[in-house]
C-alpha cells in the first residue's frame, strides 16, 4: 500500500484534489481511498487530504502518518507545518513554489518536484487555485495514475471549457517534471 | 460492479433504490450530504417520494412516524445532538412498531461541542427499541439499509433500526463500493406491506394511553419483537448473501479467531485499522484475532460467549462511555463471558474523533495481556 498527504490551505482544493486522483488510481484498476483530515473548515487555514493506493481491499482508516508521497499546494505552509513528517527514504515530495530552493530540512532519501503551479494555474485558469495542476505533477513524479485516467477524472468533475482549462494545466505540469522524472 | 464515491453519496444511492415513500430529514455534520443528495434526488423527480422539509430533528422523526403510522414506507437521517433531540419520538417510534429505517453517521455528543467520531450518539438510544447495525466500511453501510428494511418490515418483527457508520471516517471517505440497481433490489426488498395503517374508514389509535394493567405487556412485546430480530437478520442476511455474494448472515463476524488467545471486540470502522495491526501482530508471532459485532441491537450475547469460548483474554474497544459506569459495549461483553473464566478488559477510545492507528490497536493488546484495562486509551496526560 502506498499513501499520499496533501497539505494546503481551506479553499485551494486539496479534498477535491484527493478526491480525483483516487478516482483516477481506480480508474487505472487498483483499489483506492480518499479522505479529509477533518478539521473545522476554514479558508487559509492549514488543512490536509489523505489518498491510499493498493492492489487489495482497503481497510484500514487511520489518517496518514508515514506517506510516501506528499503534495504542498501552498509554499508558505513550509515552516508552520512540517510537512515532510513521517516521509522516509524513497519517498516524493511534489511542492508548489517559484523558489526552488526552498528552506526546509528535506529527510534523506527523499526526492522532491518543485513546480511554479501557482503560475501555471494562473495562466490556465485565470485563479490561483493548483490543486488540478499539480495533480499532474503528481501522476508524472509517481506514475500512480496515468495522464488519462486523471484527464477522465477532471472531466467527471468539471464540464465544458472548464473542463478543458484544468485538463490543459495538468498537462502542463506532466510535461514539466515528465522531465524531470 | 464497483463504483467509486463517497459514502454519503453511496447511503443516499442506496436508499432511493429501497423507494422511500417519505423522507424527513433536517441537515447537522457529519450526515449532511445524505440529504442534500436525497433532496436533490426528489426534486429531480428520481424518487417518488414526499420530502418534507423540516425546522428540527424532533420534527423529522415525528413526521416519519406519522407517515409510516400511514403505511408509507419512510427514511431519515441525523448524528450526534440530532439524535439526541429525537429522543422522545425514538421511544415512541418503537412503542408504536413503525418500522422506520435511519442512518446514523455515528458523531460525540456535547458538550464540549464536537463535530468529529464516536458512537456516543446511537449508543446513547440502546434501550429506545430501535434495531442497531454498525457498518465496517461503506459496502457494508449500502447493504446494511436494504438489510433493514427488509429486517424492520417483517410482521414478526416491526421495529425501526438505526443504520450506524462513522462520521466522517466513513461518511466523507471516497471509496470504491457496489451498488445494486434498482432491479436487484427490487427483487430483494418488496414493497412495503404495512401490519396495520391509519384508515379514515377503520379508525386506528397507536401509541394510546397504558394503564398499570397493560404498559409492561407492551414493553414486553417490543423486547421479544428485538429478541426475535436476531433470527430475521440472519435469514434476511443469508438472502442477501444468496443475490449478492456477500454474506452477513452473522450478528458477529471473527477475524483470525480460530486458534487466537487474545481477541479484540469491536464496532464499526474501528475493525477495518484493527484488522490490518491484527495481520502485523500474527506476522510477529502474538496469536490475536477479532469479533467484530455487527448487530448492537439485538445483543448477540450467545454468539459472543460462543464466538470467544476459545480465547483466555478479550479487550473491547468502546468508542462511547457510560459516564460512571465504563463503556457499553464492555459491559455488555463482559454480562456475555460472565462465569467463561475469560478475562475481559474494556477500553474506552476515539472519543471526539481522536485517530486510532494500528500502533493503538497493537498498544490496546499488551495492555490486555498485561491485565490492564478497563480504563480510558490515549489519554493526554499533561492537559489533564
Amino acid at each position: 500500500m502506498r499513501e499520499l498527504r496533501i497539505h494546503g490551505r481551506g479553499g485551494q482544493g486539496s479534498v477535491t484534489a484527493a478526491e480525483l486522483i483516487a478516482y483516477a488510481a481506480f480508474e487505472g484498476g487498483v483499489f483506492s481511498q480518499a479522505f479529509p483530515a477533518f478539521g473545522v473548515e476554514r479558508r487559509g487555514a492549514p488543512v490536509q487530504a489523505f489518498v491510499r493506493f493498493s492492489d487489495e481491499k482497503i481497510r484500514l482508516r487511520s489518517q496518514v502518518y508515514e506517506p510516501d508521497y506528499i503534495i504542498v499546494q501552498d509554499p508558505t505552509l513550509i515552516g508552520d507545518v512540517d510537512v515532510f513528517n513521517g516521509m522516509s527514504t524513497g519517498g516524493i515530495a511534489i511542492i508548489n513554489t517559484e523558489k526552488p530552493d526552498f528552506d526546509s530540512r528535506v529527510p534523506e532519501g527523499v526526492k522532491v518536484y518543485t513546480i511554479d503551479a501557482t503560475t501555471i494555474a494562473l495562466e490556465e485558469l485565470g485563479v490561483p487555485i493548483t490543486n488540478t495542476t499539480l495533480m499532474g505533477a503528481f501522476a508524472a513524479a509517481t506514475g500512480e495514475i496515468g495522464l488519462e485516467p486523471l484527464k477522465n477524472a477532471l472531466r467527471r468533475r468539471f464540464s465544458g471549457s472548464m473542463a478543458d482549462k484544468n485538463i490543459k494545466a495538468a498537462e502542463r505540469a506532466y510535461n514539466q517534471i515528465g522531465g524531470a522524472a | 460492479m464497483l463504483e467509486f464515491m463517497e459514502g454519503s453519496h453511496a447511503v443516499a444511492e442506496i436508499v432511493k433504490r429501497c423507494r422511500p415513500q417519505v423522507i424527513a430529514a433536517y441537515p447537522i455534520t457529519p450526515q449532511t450530504h445524505i440529504v442534500e443528495d436525497l433532496a436533490q434526488m426528489v426534486a429531480n423527480c428520481e424518487i417518488d417520494a414526499e420530502y418534507i422539509t423540516v425546522e428540527s430533528e424532533f420534527s423529522a422523526l415525528s413526521a416519519c412516524l406519522g407517515a409510516s403510522a400511514a403505511g408509507s414506507r419512510v427514511y431519515s437521517a441525523t448524528t450526534s445532538q440530532g439524535l439526541a433531540l429525537m429522543f422522545e419520538v425514538c421511544f415512541n417510534a418503537a412503542g408504536m412498531r413503525q418500522p422506520i429505517v435511519m442512518t446514523i453517521a455515528n458523531r460525540s455528543l456535547g458538550a464540549p461541542l464536537s463535530i468529529w467520531n464516536d458512537q456516543q450518539d446511537s449508543i446513547s438510544l440502546r434501550d429506545s427499541g430501535w434495531l442497531q447495525f454498525y457498518a465496517e466500511d461503506n459496502q457494508e453501510t449500502v447493504d446494511l439499509h436494504m438489510i433493514a428494511y427488509k429486517v424492520c418490515e417483517d410482521h414478526d418483527i416491526l421495529l425501526p433500526a438505526f443504520v450506524c457508520f462513522d462520521g466522517f471516517i466513513l461518511s466523507h471517505t471516497y471509496e470504491p463500493v457496489a451498488i445494486p440497481t434498482q432491479e436487484e433490489v427490487d427483487a430483494y426488498l418488496p414493497a412495503f406491506n404495512p401490519y396495520q395503517r391509519l384508515d379514515a374508514e377503520n379508525p386506528l389509535s397507536f401509541g394510546m394511553y397504558a394503564t398499570p394493567e397493560y404498559y409492561m405487556e407492551f414493553r414486553y412485546e417490543v423486547d421479544r419483537a428485538q429478541q426475535r430480530a436476531k433470527d430475521a437478520f440472519i435469514k434476511a442476511g443469508r438472502e442477501f448473501g444468496e443475490q449478492f455474494g456477500r454474506d452477513y448472515s452473522a450478528l458477529v463476524e471473527g477475524y483470525r479467531l480460530e486458534d487466537a488467545d487474545t481477541a479484540l471486540v469491536a464496532m464499526g470502522s474501528i475493525c477495518g485499522t484493527a484488522k490490518d495491526a491484527i495481520d502485523e501482530m500474527r506476522d510477529a508471532g502474538k496469536k490475536v484475532g477479532l469479533l467484530k459485532i455487527r448487530t448492537f441491537r439485538p445483543f448477540p450475547a450467545q454468539e459472543i460467549a460462543a464466538a470467544l469460548s476459545g480465547v483466555s483474554t478479550v479487550a473491547v474497544l468502546d468508542k462511547n462511555i457510560s459516564l460512571g459506569s465504563g463503556g457499553a459495549v464492555g459491559t455488555e461483553v463482559k454480562a456475555a463471558l460472565y462465569g467463561s473464566g475469560i478475562s475481559v478488559y474494556d477500553y474506552i477510545i476515539a472519543l471526539g474523533g481522536r485517530d486510532v492507528r494500528k500502533r493503538d490497536i497493537a498498544a490496546v493488546v499488551d495492555l490486555a495481556e498485561k491485565g490492564e484495562g478497563d480504563m480510558f486509551y490515549g489519554l493526554r496526560t499533561e492537559v489533564l
